[in-house]
């Protein structure tokens, strides 16, 4: 495998000197303590980290849910570390597809409407929503069951629909907490083959896993404790750590 | 916009129950405030009705002559004569207490007047047979008498037949020369508008055993000039009697004002306590939608880490609540107009539901659903995403 030189890369994700603090009564909390990342585009990192390492806050960062307290966070070039709640929420649109251990689907709505769902905020017309819907839950696989409901799937089934809304929009970054968690082995193995694909297929994907049988399946492992990095390399180099 | 209330009416489907109790406070206080403005309305234009066949161009004298100062019969008819331009019609009111009697029938209930010529053109009644009281039957004060149509069928079968024959009066013989027209839709009744006896009042005056008239009805040319006669007859009178205390003069029409003012303030009493079941109302609106946002915590979340933004949320909400209490105040209205309906016929009033009523109560269920839609919907839209998420 040829490895690309850094300098010829364009970075997705620059994360400078991040801080995040919270107060718990009296005492400072350091959820992240000086947390300095660049994930570049096309690259497949998993995060890993004990429950408790800061690994949460960190995907919450990334994922633009949260602004760090301190500390400069770039996404695709713009500044994400001090944007309001409404022009995060227009970040999390254009750039971010999230796919989460719940795989949380609204329980009321069809596949194909939990797939628009992105697009519906983004404020893309109908008629193109259904198509673009319709394509992506076509890339799973359940293109033909886009009238049912998620309660009518399986487990499994109910996490490829998360993937087919993540990727509905066309995110920069495909950002997946725990995709695996909630999963049999057979079924985590098709997820985590899927999200090699998308890779493949020129994605960049973050995937958070406290599960370092997991992070393996990734090409790169960043990993946390006690909010602070405690590696960053090469899979193999993570391998031959453990 | 129609995205949000295409998941409006969802939310409203999947949640009937809920959303039903939601709706019920607003049907009611919907409904009530149309049903209890409808109806006061209803019944008031029922009263004004009656209250406008009594003539609003009509004007009531009432005299209390002192030996002094007095207006006899004659001062009145002259001061009349010399205001024909505004005045159409006047008579003497001689009211007389006594039971009609023809042979062993008797008629009690029946009101017995003395009054001019002129009483038939001021009641605006017609005659079904026979002649009105003449001026001649005044001078000479002949024994004769206008029966109304009631009389004249309950002692004699119909008014052809009661034509000519006499009838006693306190033992007076009186010839019945002329019969009204039956004037009550229903039908003469006992007591009613048709259950009445005119004589000349120059008999009625001896009957009764007074000296002098102290009670006149004047009828005006023109409705719109009743104020400017009622002040003339004032006037008028000042000048004999010298005391505001002696005489009055009531005219119809400001009863019939201070009846209308009367009616709007009712209606606008009775309105405002079922305004106040619509704001209850809008407080359980309120209730009902911050549970809902307690409850959709995760799909707000879901939405948000989406990319919802504040605005979207809040509209979701916002128009949740409007189209629940919208739903609510027509279902309000359809069940006012129908109670009122059904309730005007049974008190027997023609009561329908005013578009005001109808209009304002339903601006007012949706502003009630914008309001207090409003808080919990901004609640959702503060919501952290995290948060949010994280909640089960």
């Amino acid at each position: 495998m040829t490895e690309i030189k850094a300098e010829d890369r364009t970075p997705l994700i620059e994360l400078a000197d991040i801080y995040k603090i919270y107060q718990m009564g009296d005492e400072s909390v350091y959820a992240n303590n000086g947390i300095t990342l660049t994930i570049y585009k096309g690259e497949f990192v998993a995060i890993v980290g004990r429950s408790g390492s800061g690994k949460s806050t960190l995907m919450n960062i990334i994922g633009a849910l949260d602004v760090p307290t301190f500390g400069s966070y770039f996404l695709g070039g713009e500044d994400v570390s001090d944007m309001t709640d409404d022009e995060l929420a227009g970040i999390r649109n254009k750039m971010i597809g999230f796919i989460f251990q719940q795989y949380n689907l609204l329980p009321k709505l069809n596949l194909m409407e939990n797939v628009e769902l992105p697009l519906l905020y983004a404020g893309v017309p109908s008629g193109e929503r259904r198509e673009r819907s319709l394509a992506s839950l076509e890339r799973v696989g359940l293109k033909e069951k886009w009238k049912n409901m998620p309660s009518q799937l399986s487990g499994g089934q109910q996490q490829r629909v998360s993937i087919a809304r993540a990727l509905a929009g066309d995110p920069s970054l495909i950002l997946a907490d725990e995709p695996t968690g909630a999963l049999d082995s057979k079924t985590s193995r098709e997820v985590l083959n899927f999200l090699k694909q998308l890779n493949e297929e020129g994605n960049t994907i973050v995937m958070i896993t406290h599960d370092s049988s997991i992070a393996l399946e990734a090409k790169r492992v960043v990993k946390i404790y006690d909010g602070k990095i405690d590696f960053d390399g090469d899979v193999s180099e993570y391998a031959a750590i453990l | 916009m129609l995205q949000s209330f295409k998941l409006a009416i969802k939310s409203i489907q999947s949640n009937k129950m809920r959303s039903f109790l939601t709706m019920l406070g607003i049907i009611i206080g919907v409904a009530s405030v149309i049903i209890l403005v409808s109806l006061v309305n209803g019944y008031m234009s029922t009263v004004v009705e009656n209250f406008a066949s009594m003539g609003v161009n009509q004007m009531t004298v009432r005299l209390t002559n002192l030996s002094s100062r007095s207006v006899g019969v004659e001062e009145m008819y002259r001061f009349y004569e010399e205001h024909t331009d505004l005045f159409a019609q006047m008579t003497p009111n001689v009211s007389l207490n006594a039971t009609i009697k023809k042979g062993n029938d008797t008629l009690s209930s029946t009101s017995i007047g003395g009054y001019s010529e002129e009483y038939l053109d001021i009641k605006g009644y017609e005659l079904e047979a026979g002649r009105n009281i003449q001026y001649g039957d005044i001078l000479s004060r002949n024994k004769v008498c206008v029966i109304g149509c009631y009389g004249a069928q309950e002692l004699f079968g119909s008014g052809e037949k009661a034509l000519g024959e006499t009838i006693k009066l306190n033992g007076y013989a009186f010839k019945i020369v002329g019969v009204v027209e039956q004037q009550d839709e229903d039908g003469p009744e006992e007591g009613g508008t048709d259950d009445f006896l005119w004589i000349p009042y120059s008999v009625a005056v001896k009957m009764a055993r007074s000296a002098d008239i102290n009670s006149y009805i004047f009828a005006t040319a023109d409705v719109n000039d009743t104020d400017a006669c009622k002040t003339l007859l004032e006037e008028f009178l000042y000048e004999v009697y010298k005391d505001e205390d002696l005489y009055r003069v009531m005219a119809n029409s400001e009863m019939l004002d201070s009846l209308n003012e009367q009616i709007a303030m009712m209606s606008a009493m009775l309105g405002g306590i079922a305004g106040i079941s619509l704001l209850v109302a809008g407080v359980g609106v309120m209730n009902i939608m911050l549970v809902s946002v307690t409850e959709r915590v995760r799909e707000i979340g879901i939405r948000k880490s989406l990319g919802a933004r504040r605005r979207a949320i809040m509209q979701q909400f916002v128009i949740e609540a409007a189209v629940t209490s919208s739903i609510g105040g027509i279902i309000g209205i359809l069940l006012g107009a129908a109670v009122t309906s059904v309730a005007g016929g049974l008190i027997g009033i023609k009561a329908t539901p005013t578009p005001a009523a109808v209009l304002i109560s339903f601006s007012v269920s949706v502003c009630i659903g914008l309001i207090f839609g409003y808080m919990p919907a901004d609640r959702a839209a503060k919501l952290n995403p995290i948060d949010a998420l994280r909640s089960d």
